[in-house]
């Protein structure tokens, strides 16, 4: 499953991925493999993202949405900040 | 002679510390327009995914229930942005783009203009200290002058913000942005886009293709509410970014230019200056000449 993480400024995170847990504005949710096509958009939140050979990342955004089709997810968020 | 001689020398001096500067700032312009051109680019994966999104989520809507920044009102005030940059040196280019607003202010708006029932938010220094002289200090947002110095997203997002919040309030009816547009590093258009009400045309062109089986949180009609002001701050922001450029390219072409005509000017500076040095000792010689043939006779 691959996804790109953008923010207006720039191209965030693009890679491999086994999952993604977004805040959702009706729930908090995770993408696996083979998820259904849904669009969302995203609460202020953490979002998690678990790379492929096991290493996470976590970064806090202000809004966003996140689309996902055929196992490309896009997650286009504003404000972001690592942590 | 000699004092000719010697104010041809010192205008090639001048001439050719003008000439230093220009250059200098071409070189300058010619770097910070690279990084604007980049700033441009990194923004478009996400303006393009952003308008993406929501012709998925058009195409798949059943209705269209019409967003609120699509309301078309009767117009009574109006907002004009109007982008220029903080320094000057750029050729006609923010001129042009404070034509472009007077142009709307005198043909579009006029009726409104009269009544001072049109505000204008300058962004950069030159279209304040323009509109600062001609219009009541009432109608002259100047709180976001000073944006230009940072036009990171997260920096500007906050101008767009409270547009569409006076739009949505009913402060403005329509609202117009002049900007210097970008196409090229020679190329670039003074233009006044019109910001809001939201256009129509945007929702026209949806293909039957992409009409995926989607699940939409929370519904399509919340998403749009959400979708619309993103798209419209971006679009703000690639106004900003745009006029960026657009100022760098300009003072790159002006900078060329003058470093041009600062080379024709000192070669006839060059010229004049050869040719009255050659005068002086011709005439010296011919005093000398003339002396010692005075001499001897």
């Amino acid at each position: 499953m691959n996804i790109s993480v953008l923010s207006p400024d720039k191209e965030f995170f693009t890679g491999e991925i086994d999952s993604v847990k977004v805040p959702g504005v009706s729930g908090e949710f995770e993408v696996l493999k083979n998820h259904a096509p849904i669009v969302s958009a995203l609460n202020a939140g953490a979002v998690t993202i678990k790379k492929k050979g096991g290493d996470t990342l976590v970064f806090k955004i202000k809004r966003g949405f996140i689309e996902v089709l055929s196992n490309q997810v896009s997650l286009l968020v504003q404000g972001i900040e690592e942590s | 002679m000699g004092a000719n001689l010697k104010e041809v020398r010192e205008r090639i001096t001048s001439v050719k510390s003008t000439q230093q500067i220009t250059k200098a700032m071409k070189m300058v312009s010619a770097s910070k327009l690279r990084r604007a051109q980049d700033a441009i680019t990194s923004m478009r994966p996400y303006a393009q995914k952003l308008n993406e999104i929501l012709r998925n989520i058009i195409s798949n809507a059943d209705q269209d229930e019409g967003s609120a920044f699509g309301q078309e009102r009767e117009i009574d005030r109006v907002l004009i942005v109007c982008v220029t940059s903080n320094r000057g040196l750029a050729g006609a280019f923010n001129t042009n783009v404070i034509k472009a607003a007077r142009a709307l202010l005198d043909s579009k708006y006029a009726d409104q203009f009269s009544n001072n029932k049109v505000d204008i938010l300058p962004i950069g220094k030159k279209g304040y200290d323009f509109f600062r002289k001609g219009i009541p200090a009432g109608n002259i947002i100047s709180d976001h002058v000073a944006l230009f110095s940072d036009l990171s997203f997260d920096h500007i997002v906050e101008v767009p913000d409270m547009i569409m919040d006076r739009f949505l309030k009913g402060g403005y009816d329509a609202v117009e942005v002049c900007y210097g547009r970008f196409k090229n590093a020679a190329v670039q258009y003074a233009e006044a886009a019109h910001f809001l009400p939201v256009q129509r045309s945007l929702k026209k062109d949806v293909e039957d293709k992409l009409k995926a089986d989607y699940i939409f949180e929370p519904d399509q009609q919340a998403l749009l509410k959400e979708l619309i002001p993103s798209i419209l701050r971006t679009q703000f922001h690639s106004y900003l970014l745009d006029t960026h450029a657009s100022e760098h390219g300009a003072r790159m072409t002006a900078m060329d230019k003058a470093t041009e005509n600062a080379d024709e000017l000192l070669q006839d500076l060059k010229l004049s200056y050869n040719k009255a040095r050659q005068e002086a000792i011709t005439s010296e010689l011919s005093e000398i000449v003339g002396g010692a043939a005075a001499l001897e006779g």
